[in-house]
């Protein structure tokens, strides 16, 4: 049974992994916007056998919660072993090319405010001793593209902060992994056209949790696109800016 | 509320195809209808034809409401949001000792789904239909309102939408009964029936029959081993029964099904195969004569284990024809359509026959005391339909119906003759839904919508 906190629980990947959690018994702190849904996935969780759930309404852009929201959950499971930074949003790139105000906004929620999470969490868990922390990251982070370079510039960031972290914390026992999630049919990206290559939420979620179990350092989800990262990454840019990606 | 993708979507024949605009809820507050335009929900794409796809208005894909909303340990009694699928239920509730009370033959249903199509499983002629097991709806109406129903509240809505086909509101919630098992393990066993005649006593009589039954027919046979079988039985296993295998009696195998990547070639399926599957199927199958414990997955849900067998079919997919007959007639009338089946040269890879129990009080339910036969065609082109639609006739001649569930091309004029009770059914959605809202490419098919000047027909 392990203490288990969720920032940004309402995301549909994160609910499907909780669920997985919740199947295992796990004691869980859930962190969501919004209040209702919140609510009704701690319902649910409950209903499945977790341990505990507990939750907290926060908007991830108040930083200023970020250290009451360490705080509480680390008090209610008294001790935290998992957390799972899953919250995000999918930026609009055709709005961000035009404005940098969204564009910024899209950092703050996307980077800004998962680096200010990692940092308190990061010195709790380095001063436990123990921990895993797993952070949703994207594909989108490992290439800049024509279509989504907003986004992928704040996982971009993340990957690096991860890279760092991982280094850093890993003397003490702290293992840090970078969820690479390639594409998912939820509400965020409902408008895409979806081709073979996407997969529903318990997928993403069963490669997620196993992630988390084996203690990977960087991991793709679905795995294949690792593979197709690697073929992506290989370009060379001279090519690569001539595609329509 | 993110609306407004376009997407192609079908049912799980593949056929017929409808380019649609679809919104995808991610919870229940998020919820919203357009000011107008036609609604219809689709769970998990499981029903066979039209049912689940409009190529006017708005799909809703009722997927991210799967939540959990109680669970009664003493009783068994369950309450989720309409998107949760029977294999989330199995997940979550076999470990605990709980198992659906009815359960179709796949569990890649929502439950919203299986309440709208009143599904059955393999025990219906003991236990019903999945609506008898259920005590209460949450539905959203077309004009917004949320309202409670069960059998003893509201029960007109209820029963108009247990088989309703999605058409008369959203479902948003359901409440439903789960059974106590000992073990995640089915003890079962094969039979062969020479032919139909057998196959019918059979599934009829005490020394065959079990808490689940039905038969797989080999329908390539003809002549005197016309209708020829294996009647598969099995219940849920005692403890005894599994006593010395390893683990726990409750355990759930985490199989990842096998997923198809590609359409195999429309040719793959052919009379050929479909022999030599049936009979290779007849023969290994039918040695399996005495008593053996298999584990729910493989019992109740073999097919889910190549995750879209419907690809099978290639691209231009393939038509089910499950119909039923009452049981005075039945084993002349699916004898009938068994030799006319044959005739025509066409293999079904799948021929499931079963007896039905009393129907319940939906007036388009589709079971009813009776027996039924499940096809599954190759869409081949109009000769096919021509097929079905004698098939139709058979089917009429013997007071019969067809699963609409499972149709893409039933006339409607025969609708209402298969279901007499279609004006009871008509009044209720004038009433909850006087101006048609609720409506897929089925219900326009079938005239299932209210005529506007005031009166249904």
């Amino acid at each position: 049974m392990r203490k288990i906190l969720i920032v940004g629980a309402a995301s549909a990947i994160a609910f499907e992994t909780a669920r997985r959690f919740a199947d295992n018994g796990d004691e869980l702190f859930l962190v969501a916007r919004n209040r209702d849904r919140l609510e009704a996935i701690a319902e649910d969780l409950r209903g499945r056998g977790a341990g505990r759930v507990e939750t907290l309404v926060l908007d991830v852009l108040d930083y200023e919660g970020h250290d009451r929201l360490l705080a509480l959950a680390s008090e209610r499971l008294s001790g935290i072993d998992v957390a799972l930074i899953a919250h995000g949003t999918l930026p609009d790139q055709k709005v961000c090319e035009s404005s940098f105000e969204e564009t910024r906004r899209e950092l703050e929620i996307n980077a800004l405010s998962v680096i200010s999470l990692l940092t308190g969490l990061g010195n709790y868990f380095e001063k436990q001793g123990h921990g895993t922390l797993a952070v949703f990251s994207s594909v989108a982070g490992d290439r800049g593209r024509q279509s989504n370079y907003v986004y992928g510039t704040a996982k971009a960031a993340v990957n690096v902060f991860l890279q760092g972290l991982r280094n850093r914390l890993h003397r003490s026992g702290v293992r840090v992994i970078t969820l690479k999630i390639g594409r998912v049919d939820t509400p965020m990206t409902v408008g895409f056209t979806k081709d073979p290559s996407w997969v529903q939420p318990d997928r993403a979620a069963a490669g997620i949790y196993r992630a988390i179990h084996r203690s990977l350092d960087v991991a793709y989800v679905p795995w294949f696109w690792r593979i197709i990262m690697l073929v992506l990454r290989a370009i060379p840019e001279k090519l690569f800016k001539r595609l329509r990606l | 509320m993110t609306t407004g993708a376009r997407q192609l979507i079908s049912g799980w024949g593949r056929y017929p195809v409808a380019n649609a605009v679809v919104s995808r809820p991610a919870c229940l507050d998020d919820v919203t209808f357009p000011a107008d335009g036609p609604l219809i929900c689709r769970g998990e794409g499981r029903s066979y034809g039209d049912a689940a796809i409009s190529s006017q208005g708005l799909v809703l894909l009722t997927g991210g409401l799967k939540r959990l909303c109680g669970f009664d340990a003493t009783t068994g009694v369950l309450v989720a949001e309409a998107g949760m699928t029977i294999g989330d239920i199995l997940k979550t509730f076999v470990p605990h000792g709980w198992f659906p009370a009815v359960t179709p033959g796949t569990k890649h249903v929502s439950l919203g789904g299986a309440v709208a199509a009143d599904v059955h499983g393999k025990n219906h002629h003991r236990d019903g239909s999945l609506g008898n097991h259920v005590s209460e709806l949450e539905l959203i109406l077309a004009d917004g309102s949320r309202l409670r129903c069960g059998p003893d509240h509201n029960a007109e809505l209820f029963w108009a939408t247990v088989g309703g086909m999605g058409l008369t509101g959203m479902i948003t919630k359901v409440t439903v009964r789960l059974v106590p098992i000992e073990t995640s393990y089915v003890s079962a066993q094969h039979f062969k029936a020479p032919d139909l005649e057998t196959a019918f006593r059979w599934l009829d009589d005490r020394e065959h029959d079990d808490q689940y039954t039905v038969a797989w027919i080999d329908c390539l046979s003809r002549g005197r081993s016309l209708g020829r079988s294996i009647v598969i039985r099995g219940h849920h296993a005692r403890r005894d029964e599994v006593a010395g295998r390893g683990g726990s009696a409750l355990s759930v195998k985490a199989r990842e099904p096998y997923h198809m990547s590609m359409d195999l070639p429309g040719f793959v399926v052919n009379p050929l195969s479909v022999a030599v599957f049936n009979h290779l199927y007849y023969v290994v199958q039918g040695r399996k004569s005495r008593p053996f414990v298999v584990d729910y997955d493989q019992f109740f849900y073999p097919l889910d284990i190549v995750g879209n067998w419907n690809r099978l079919y290639g691209k231009r997919g393939f038509l089910q024809y499950q119909f039923m007959i009452p049981e005075r007639d039945a084993e002349e009338g699916v004898g009938r359509v068994l030799e006319r089946l044959a005739g025509s040269r066409r293999a079904s890879f799948l021929a499931v026959l079963k007896r039905f129990g009393p129907g319940n009080p939906g007036p388009l339910s589709f079971p009813d005391r009776g027996y039924t036969l499940a096809l599954d065609l190759p869409m081949t082109g109009p000769d096919v339909l021509d097929l079905l639609d004698e098939l139709d006739d058979v089917v009429l001649k013997f007071g019969g119906r067809v699963y609409l569930a499972k149709d893409a091309r039933l006339a409607p004029e025969r609708l209402r003759s298969m279901y007499p009770r279609l004006d009871d059914w008509l009044r209720v959605k004038h009433v909850v839904d006087p101006g048609g809202r609720f409506s897929s490419d089925l219900s326009r098919r079938l005239g299932l919508n209210p005529v506007p000047s005031g009166h249904p027909r």
